[in-house]
């Protein structure tokens, strides 16, 4: 039995989409963005960048709603996400 | 090496702050999971978001690992002697009072061998931003025990644990007269930026605790993984603003209070300055 409701507007908001964009080199594999992410999109790559690090890449692209929450908490300034066009 | 085809991935580094750094000396020495880069970050996206042209502010850090900030953005910025940020921030100050003064700086350099300029600088009102990078421990040195060190951690000075008592930085700030205080996490990046943002545009003394992990010296000792800590700041901390200062001791036991805890308004030092000592100038 579901009583669950959906709010009025569900069909009129506008979930936005985002691209993620990763400077692999900058990258030094804390795994903030991966961990953080809401929509767990990112994971390690097996890749090594310059340093030797892994860095992250993203396991499912299309999930993406660009929070920019993975580019505020990067401190490397290796990841950002812009508007999907 | 990272030659690929994949889509999203930039080899070129168009960041959106790329503007306000200095991306030659991009990677920075901070060790991997360090809060001092994001707590950097946030201070370039809140300098970005009050619109001020960039050559309005300038950037004073002391001596330590987040120290080094001042030499990785890209405006007229200092790296000053040991302990003596706010010092030189004051004198930019009074000599340039139509700037935007930061201090970027960590807990040893600003409380330890610091700390009698911050309360000073704090009972005068100097108008500036005074942002602390708190890892409760000497990290450049390599892990000595801190003002700000909790009680019985590990150090490599106390490997039995710390003994004494951490300071208390919200309320020190708050009893020497400071206009804003507040203190956020590394993981509540869009709180920290908002309140980097509002101290900014704050007239009088600003102060900005942050808390970041030093998985190297802190956590490695204290048996806690940089992402460790930012559970610990996730399941440990409460957010309540307005809150008394003398409750926000940093006991992660008990509850961390984060939050804005003093906005108030006083006369700043250059106002006071000027109606008392150039009156005739006019």
């Amino acid at each position: 039995m579901a009583f669950w409701r959906q709010p009025l507007d569900t069909q009129e908001i506008h979930i936005t989409k985002g691209l993620v964009t990763i400077i692999e080199d900058r990258c030094k594999g804390c795994g903030y963005c991966i961990e953080f992410c809401p929509t767990h999109m990112l994971a390690f790559s097996d890749r090594f960048n310059k340093k030797g690090y892994h860095p992250p890449q993203t396991s499912r692209p299309d999930d993406c709603v660009n929070c920019h929450y993975c580019e505020i908490i990067c401190p490397e300034f290796a990841i950002y996400s812009v508007e999907a066009p | 090496m990272s030659a690929n085809t994949q889509p999203g991935i930039d080899h070129q580094g168009a960041h959106p702050l790329d503007d306000l750094i200095r991306t030659d000396r991009i990677p920075h020495i901070w060790c991997p999971g360090c809060g001092t880069g994001t707590a950097f970050s946030s201070c370039l996206t809140a300098i970005k978001a009050t619109g001020i042209p960039y050559n309005q502010f300038t950037m004073v850090s002391g001596i330590g690992c987040s120290g080094r900030a001042a030499g990785y953005i890209k405006i007229d910025s200092f790296h000053t002697t040991h302990g003596r940020a706010i010092p030189f921030a004051s004198g930019i100050k009074m000599a340039r009072p139509d700037l935007n003064v930061i201090v970027f700086s960590g807990d040893g350099d600003l409380f330890a061998i610091g700390g009698n300029h911050f309360i000073h600088a704090a009972r005068r009102n100097m108008d500036m931003t005074v942002i602390c990078v708190n890892n409760l421990i000497y990290g450049m040195t390599g892990g000595q025990v801190a003002a700000t060190t909790p009680s019985k951690a590990k150090t490599t000075t106390t490997p039995f644990g710390n003994p004494d008592a951490p300071f208390n930085l919200p309320l020190m700030a708050y009893a020497a007269g400071a206009s804003y205080v507040a203190r956020w996490t590394i993981l509540h990046v869009r709180d920290l930026t908002n309140a980097i943002n509002e101290a900014l545009l704050k007239k009088g003394f600003s102060f900005i605790e942050v808390l970041a992990p030093c998985p190297v010296n802190y956590g490695r000792r204290n048996k806690q993984k940089s992402l460790d800590t930012l559970r610990l700041y996730r399941e440990k901390t409460i957010i309540r603003n307005g809150a008394d200062p003398a409750r926000a001791d940093i006991d992660f036991g008990r509850g961390v209070i984060l939050g804005t805890f003093i906005d108030r308004d006083r006369d700043t030092c250059d106002e006071l300055y000027d109606a008392t000592c150039r009156r005739n100038e006019d």
